[in-house]
């Protein structure tokens, strides 16, 4: 492969706040090809503002600066005819609560097929029939019966194995996966991973996990950025994770409750001011 | 101190509990386990008097809770819910949200409990003119606590209480709980998916499945492996699986 996917080099993002702008991404850079890159911070930390300002979904008031490349097309510059043509076809985009991001009025099949049908171009038939595929495609046992179900008649794993249905449809480059499941729990969590993981390695996608849980992004990522407050602060292959240098890192390991280690006081993480420099 | 039995919640044609048996003593902390629809959240929800309709029996210190509570139920139990963001009143400052509970039950000294109610929960003395919107999700977990414990109860029911939180808040939120409970001798019980955080702040947990509790044990013959049954197996090996 010549071109990486993606290439973002020092990407900067401001939002206006009541006193001047506030720096929500402060100089970030990466590259990625078609492998699973998993992004991973606190609420706050810029990780979901980067995914999204590769697709140019930031609201209209945010100041970017920086590069952004997708395949070679630089974002900044592209028409949004050619934006349009990126977003959905080439860049999928699963976000947290499928409670929020499906159509409430809509059938899950009816937008699984709109979906197939916008960036394929074919009849209603052929677009119904690609729309069961890909919720066999799920693995959803009964893809008749949620074809013509509701969103809110959906449990949340199954409402976000619609849309990832949905963004399979126009079979895209990237997959990025905004906490994919942080609305859902434990066990769905797992199925639904492992769901994703299986079809963008089939599919030979690259995929972005956006996600603050980093134990859960590097057993299903092949690399990690660990994002602080705007800035990546260590890039690491996912299984040397457990040598993981910087403190922010290490912080954020150690203060989860483990089964297998009781603690009488979790490890609070102390912010080095020297870690925003 | 907490008694419940054969505790029955049905939804129309939802069989949501299935005769949910435990007992809690004074200053033990009891973990809820399951999945999404297991029932957890009902049987918490019922004891809380939030759900009309349950049958079965549940007391608080010896005396039958019945559907409808009294104001020393409410005074000694309190609730704390998973989403900050829906359980504070967004048009409310942090006084008044913690002076509502102090009206209820008639507490004079309103000024010094909620100055105190604010240290206790580490919150600084400037949040409690802002509203929930202005604070962190962190802070208004916070708020929620303070305003749970602001009338002295003695039994605290937790409903996730750390679902919503980043890992580093989460680790302040339960190094919070845990100091608490320690302070005040409360009664706790702690609802949640997340294995490793029931076993962090409980003594004793029962695991539930479609309804029914499947499985109780202590938390030391958890982690020391001795579970049972399959489904309490599965969710350790869930845990374990993805703490990596």
């Amino acid at each position: 492969m010549t071109n990486p996917l993606v290439e973002i080099n020092d990407l900067r993002v401001d939002f206006p706040g009541p006193n001047g702008f506030v720096p929500a991404v402060r100089g970030v850079s990466l590259t990625m090809g078609r492998e699973k890159l998993g992004i991973v911070g606190e609420s706050g930390s810029g990780k979901s503002v980067t995914g999204r300002a590769l697709m140019r979904l930031l609201p209209p008031q945010a100041r970017v600066a920086g590069s952004l490349r997708f395949d070679g097309i630089d974002i900044a510059a592209a028409t949004p005819r050619a934006m349009r043509a990126l977003r959905g076809a080439r860049i999928g985009l699963v976000l947290q609560d499928p409670k929020f991001s499906l159509n409430p009025i809509m059938t899950a099949g009816a937008q699984i097929a709109e979906a197939w049908a916008t960036h394929r171009r074919g009849s209603a038939k052929e677009a119904r029939d690609a729309a069961m595929s890909l919720l066999d495609q799920v693995l959803i046992r009964d893809p008749r019966r949620v074809y013509d179900a509701y969103p809110h008649e959906l449990s949340g794993g199954m409402g976000q194995r619609v849309m990832i249905a949905m963004m399979l449809a126009p079979q895209p480059d990237l997959l990025i996966a905004d906490e994919p499941t942080s609305a859902l729990d434990a066990t769905v969590q797992a199925e639904i991973l492992r769901l994703i993981d299986r079809l963008v390695t089939d599919r030979g996608m690259g995929l972005m996990l956006i996600s603050h849980d980093l134990p859960l992004v590097s057993r299903f990522c092949d690399r990690v950025a660990v994002m602080y407050a705007g800035r990546i602060v260590e890039e690491i292959a996912a299984r040397d994770l457990h040598a993981a240098t910087h403190p922010y890192t290490r912080g954020l390991l150690d203060c989860m409750p483990r089964l297998d280690a009781p603690r009488a006081r979790l490890p609070v993480l102390a912010r080095d001011p020297r870690w925003l420099a | 101190m907490i008694e419940v039995q054969d505790l029955d919640v049905r939804f129309g044609a939802v069989h949501a509990v299935r005769g949910v048996s435990f007992a809690i003593a004074a200053g033990e902390s009891f973990g809820l386990v399951g999945e999404s629809g297991s029932g957890k959240s009902t049987v918490l929800r019922a004891l809380a008097g939030l759900i009309p309709g349950w049958t079965g029996a549940m007391s608080l210190q010896g005396r039958a809770l019945g559907p409808k509570r009294d104001r020393t139920f409410f005074r000694s139990v309190q609730m704390v819910f998973q989403d900050p963001y829906g359980s504070l009143h967004p048009r409310q400052t942090v006084d008044r949200i913690l002076a509502e509970p102090l009206a209820i039950h008639g507490l004079d000294g309103a000024e010094a409990r909620i100055r105190r109610a604010l240290e206790e929960v580490s919150l600084s003395p400037i949040v409690r003119f802002r509203y929930p919107h202005q604070l962190s999700g962190g802070q208004r977990q916070r708020v929620a606590i303070a305003r749970a414990l602001i009338a002295d109860p003695s039994v605290l029911l937790l409903d996730e209480p750390t679902s919503a939180l980043d890992v580093s808040v989460q680790a302040e939120v339960l190094n919070l709980l845990a100091d608490l409970r320690a302070a005040r001798q409360l009664t706790c019980i702690l609802v949640s998916h997340n294995l490793a955080v029931v076993a962090h702040l409980c003594e004793r947990l029962a695991v539930m499945q479609q309804g029914k509790v499947v499985e109780a044990l202590d938390v030391a013959a958890l982690r020391a492996g001795q579970a049972q049954h399959p489904h309490t197996r599965d969710l350790i090996a869930l845990s374990r699986d993805l703490d990596g």
